[in-house]
Parts: structure tokens; sequence; C-alpha cells
């Protein structure tokens, strides 16, 4: 009986100190960002101080440096703006290309719809030097709208296949009666497959935006003026000064980014596994 | 039902014959999504190619025709088959080493246990959280003096600050840390993707399994893992492609460096088509990701096909 309890009792300890293991390792370099943006400079770089914690009291000068003296507000709001502008753009094109691919083209469709999806999978770094050129011809080099122009070829891909899926866990026969009803083909597209479908309009929304906030290799190469840079890559790039890294700002910037992606991923994942796996668990 | 009818309003009869033919207002509405992916990656990808066989560069834009003579310069380029090779460790390193502990993950998150919302809620955060944000913070835990690993290491008593290790200065250590971050991106993902797989499983599998005699690793090896492993090749195509092409945690962790120890094919390709303008170099080096991405391509292919019979 003392050897079950014993055997028990090792077997929860061993348990729970994986589960720590898990914690540690994902959560800590976050902890490390929070810790370091509130520190003061004097206790960041002092080796013997112990580095876990704060040794002076924790200092909002790094945020106050962040907002006031760097281009952190603007780098928001270039991020909000190319959010919402590509957003739109694939909106607009992928929800009646899901529309079309998941009701109206049999199994054509679904071949097609297999094909824009694996243009996805075709890497930046394979087509940033062509599409350099095309934002050149466009007029478009160095600014924040070339990222506009080049974001939906990936989020449209991959939000037709998001909204294919879902397209087809809707009953076929409510746009059936609508047409019955005397709405036209199109007609009961918008009125009744749109309105119906929102939660995953909403769900393609959130990861339209948490997509052209985790792109870095297309703003790297199109955009190196200051101003005209998203937020992930002004945090990553644009705070050192020389060789002098403002670490504090840094940690602070990339806390401040790091927020609303992590929560909207959290709120929407099984939504999204669901997505990428293209319902292939059952 | 008479009221519902009313409210719908009737379109222009003109209209209406061509909104209401299912192929044409098929082929229209997949029109724009097509269009923009034909022009803006179909396109760039044949003038990629047409690059990779051009002598194309910023100074010299003449486009003329220099067959294979690129990709023979860059073979015979020793520090590219460095590259190549760093490639295949970072790619394969991290995913073999991601996958391991999402299984383990997996298995952990699986029990329920006071506070398992919280704890995977945090797990999620490598992978959610924007890589380049991620990556500046490892630089900062790497960092060669003020690296909390090394404070850590010191004041346990492992190693003295003399020997401490420059985690991002010295070329095999340099390798194995970008690898690391990388799974550390992964493995959140191969967790949710575990776990996605085994919830799936019918319990009365399980449970028939336990009656004919079958322990733990058994049904783990046996069953379980079998039947996880259509969605672990999605799972690990995914992760093959985007760690294959990537070039943002090189970028700012080592800049391929010291002396070309971390380059790998997308930074090379950054570096010698955007940063020293040899554009039709450049567009070669970035081509060589192709025989690995059509494998996976083809693997996706065949999966999705199976699924379907």
């Amino acid at each position: 009986m003392a050897r079950v309890t014993v055997g028990k009792a090792l077997q929860e300890t061993s348990f729970y100190g994986a589960v720590a293991f898990f914690f540690v390792l994902a959560a800590f370099p976050f902890y490390w960002m929070v810790i370091t943006s509130f520190k003061t400079n004097g206790d960041l770089y002092n080796v013997t101080n112990i580095p876990f914690w704060f040794t002076d009291p924790p200092t909002l000068e790094h945020f106050r440096y962040l907002f006031g003296k760097t281009l952190f507000t603007t780098w928001l709001l270039n991020s909000l703006i190319i959010g919402l502008c590509v957003t739109a753009i694939t909106l607009v094109t992928a929800l009646p290309a899901a529309y079309s691919l998941a009701r109206m083209t049999g199994r054509n469709g679904e071949a097609l719809g297999i094909g824009i999806f694996l243009t996805y999978l075709v890497p930046p770094t394979l087509l940033f030097l062509p599409l350099s050129r095309v934002i050149t011809l466009l007029g478009l080099q160095n600014s924040m709208w070339s990222l506009v122009v080049v974001y939906p070829t990936f989020t449209i891909p991959f939000c037709t296949w998001l909204l294919m899926g879902f397209f087809k866990t809707l009953p076929v026969e409510i746009e059936e009666a609508a047409i019955v009803d005397g709405c036209s083909l199109f007609g009961a597209f918008i009125k009744m497959a749109l309105p119906l479908s929102l939660p995953g309009i909403l769900t393609t929304v959130i990861f339209t935006f948490t997509l052209t906030l985790q792109e870095f290799v297309y703003a790297l190469t199109f955009v190196s003026a200051s101003d005209q840079k998203p937020i992930t890559l002004g945090v990553a790039t644009d705070l050192i000064r020389g060789d002098v890294f403002y670490w504090g700002e840094i940690m602070a910037g990339a806390l401040i980014a790091s927020i609303p992606v992590a929560i909207a991923y959290n709120l929407f994942l099984d939504r999204f596994i669901a997505g990428i796996t293209g319902g292939a668990v059952k | 039902m008479v009221a519902i009818a009313e409210s719908v309003p009737k379109p222009d009869s003109h209209f209406r014959f061509i909104l209401d033919r299912r192929d044409v207002l098929g082929s229209l509405f997949v029109a724009p999504a097509i269009l923009y992916v034909l022009l803006l990656v179909g396109v760039p990808f044949l003038m990629a190619v047409y690059y990779s066989l051009s002598a194309y560069t910023i100074y010299d834009p003449s486009w003329s025709f220099v067959g294979l003579s690129n990709f023979v310069d860059i073979l015979e380029n020793p520090v590219f088959m460095q590259t190549l090779k760093n490639t295949f460790i970072f790619t394969f390193g991290s995913q073999a080493l991601g996958l391991i502990l999402g299984k383990f993950g997996a298995l952990v998150l699986l029990r329920p246990f006071p506070g398992r919302k919280i704890v995977r809620a945090l797990v999620i955060l490598p992978w959610a959280v924007p890589i380049a944000l991620a990556t500046v913070a490892w630089q900062w835990m790497f960092d060669s003096l003020y690296s909390v690993i090394n404070w850590t290491f010191i004041a346990l008593g492992f190693v003295t600050r003399e020997e401490a290790p420059n985690w991002l200065g010295s070329p095999n250590l340099a390798l194995l840390s970008v690898t690391i971050v990388n799974a550390w991106r992964f493995f959140p993902f191969a967790i949710v993707i575990f776990l996605a797989g085994i919830t799936a499983i019918p319990q009365d599998v399980l449970d028939a399994a336990t009656v004919d005699g079958a322990g733990f690793w058994r049904r783990n090896y046996q069953i379980i893992l079998p039947m996880l492993l259509p969605i672990m090749t999605i799972g690990l195509v995914f992760g093959v492609v985007f760690t294959f092409t990537d070039l943002s945690i090189v970028f700012l962790m080592t800049m391929g460096g010291p002396v070309g120890a971390t380059s790998v094919l997308g930074f090379a390709g950054f570096q010698t088509g955007i940063t020293s303008g040899d554009v039709s170099h450049g567009a070669a080096i970035s081509l060589f990701m192709l025989p690995v991405l059509l494998i996976v391509v083809v693997t996706m292919l065949r999966f999705i096909r199976r699924r379907e019979i």
C-alpha cells in the first residue's frame, strides 16, 4: 500500500515538473520582455544584480522614451492602416471565391481550391526579388503601400481556404429556400450565406490582421524608410543606434505589439487549426 | 412565407439573367482571387526563374540570357555549400526538436489539472507572437555580456564568467542557438496539432485496446501515433516549408555570422539579391528551395487525395 502511494506521489511530481518545464519554456522570453522593459538602465546593465527581479524600483522611462522620442506611434498607425486595407482586399476577393469554390464549381472547385491554397506555400524568399521589381514599376518602393499590394498574395490563399471550409458546413437548403422564394443566386449569397457565415468572416478578419502583423520578410525587403515601417519591422530593426541596442525600449515595443496578437490567437485557435488542416480531423 | 417573398426586391431582369447562371456567377466570383494570385505570385515566380538564367543585376538591367552559369557559379562556391548544409540542419534539427517537445507537451496538456487553461494559453505564445519580436527577446537573452542564461549558469556554478559560452559569437553555438529559437517558435504549433489529433481519436477505440490488454506505451505507439500520422504530416509540411525558407531569425540574431556559420538559403538569397544587388545570383540561390518545396507539395497533394477516397 505504501509503495503505491510513493509511486503515485512520484508520478504526480514528475507530471507537475513537466508542466512547469513547458510553462517556463514558453513564457520565460515574454517574462524577460516585461522585466527588461520596466527596469532602469543602471539595473539592466549591471551583471552583479540578480536579473530575474528588480534591484532598483521599476520605471516607465523606456515606455516614455518609446512613445515620446521614437517613431513607435507612427509604426503602430502604419500597421493598423496596412492591416485594415489588406483585410478589406482579402474579404472582397476571398469571400466570393471561397463561396464559389465550395458551392458552384463542383469537383473542379475542389481542385482549384487546393491550387489556390498551395500558392500560400510559395515562400516570400523566392518571390521578393521579382516582386521588388513589380513594386518599383508601381512606384511604391520604400512605401508602406507596397505591403498593402503584396500581403494579399498570402492572405487571399489562406483565407479562401479557411472560408471554403466554413461555407461547406452551411446547409445548402437555406440558399435553395431563398431562391425558391424569389432570390437570385447572387441575392442568396448576399442575403443568406454571408450573414450566416459571420463567425467565419470574423475569424478571417482576425487572422488576416495577425498575418500582416507577423510578416517580416517583405517588410524588410520593400520598406527602408523609418516612418513607413510597420511595427514589427520598426521595433526589430530601428531601435538600434549604430552598435547600441536600446534593450529597454526594444522589449517595451515588442511587448506592446505582441499582446493583441497573443490574445487573438488564443481566442480563435480552434477555428484556425480546423482551417489549416482542411478538416483532416473529423 | 409570403412576407419574406415580398421583401426580396427583384433585380433588373437583364442582370437577373447573369446573376442566376450558376457557371457564370461561379467564375465571376473566383476571378478576382485567381487574378490577384496569378499576377502577384504566378508571374513573379516565372520572373524569378528567368532572373536566375540571366545576368541581371541592379547595375546592369539588360536581362541577357546566360543559361545555367549562375547555378554553376553558386555550386562552385564553398560558402554556398556551407549555407545549404546549415539550411538542412536548421530545418530538420528544429523540426525534430519541435515535434518531440510538441508530443510531450500535448501529453501533459491532455490531462486535466488546476490552471490548465492558463498554461495552454501561455504555451501558445511562442507561435502566436510575431517571430521578429520574439527573436529580439532571444537575442537579448543570448547577449554576450548580459545573457540571463549565462548569468544563471554562473550563479549555479556550472561555468565561470570568463569561460561562459558566447552563444551568438562562436560558429557551432550560433547555429545551435538559431535552431533552438526556431524549435521554440514551432513547438506550440506541434502541441496544438497533436492535441487536435488526439482528441479526434474515438474513445471506444482506446477502450477496446485497453480491454484487449494494450498498455500505455502500446496504446501510444500502435494506436495513437498511427492515427495521428495524417495530421502530423500536415503540421510537418507547414513547419518544413516555413523553416526552410525563413530568414528572419537568422537575419535578426546573427546576420548569417559568425563567418557564414548560420547563413541559410533565404538569408543568402537576400544578401546576394537585395543587399548586394546581384539579382540573378540571388534568384538562383532562392531557387534551390524549389526541390524541397516540390517534395512537400507532392506529399500534401497525395495526402489530400487519399483523404478523399
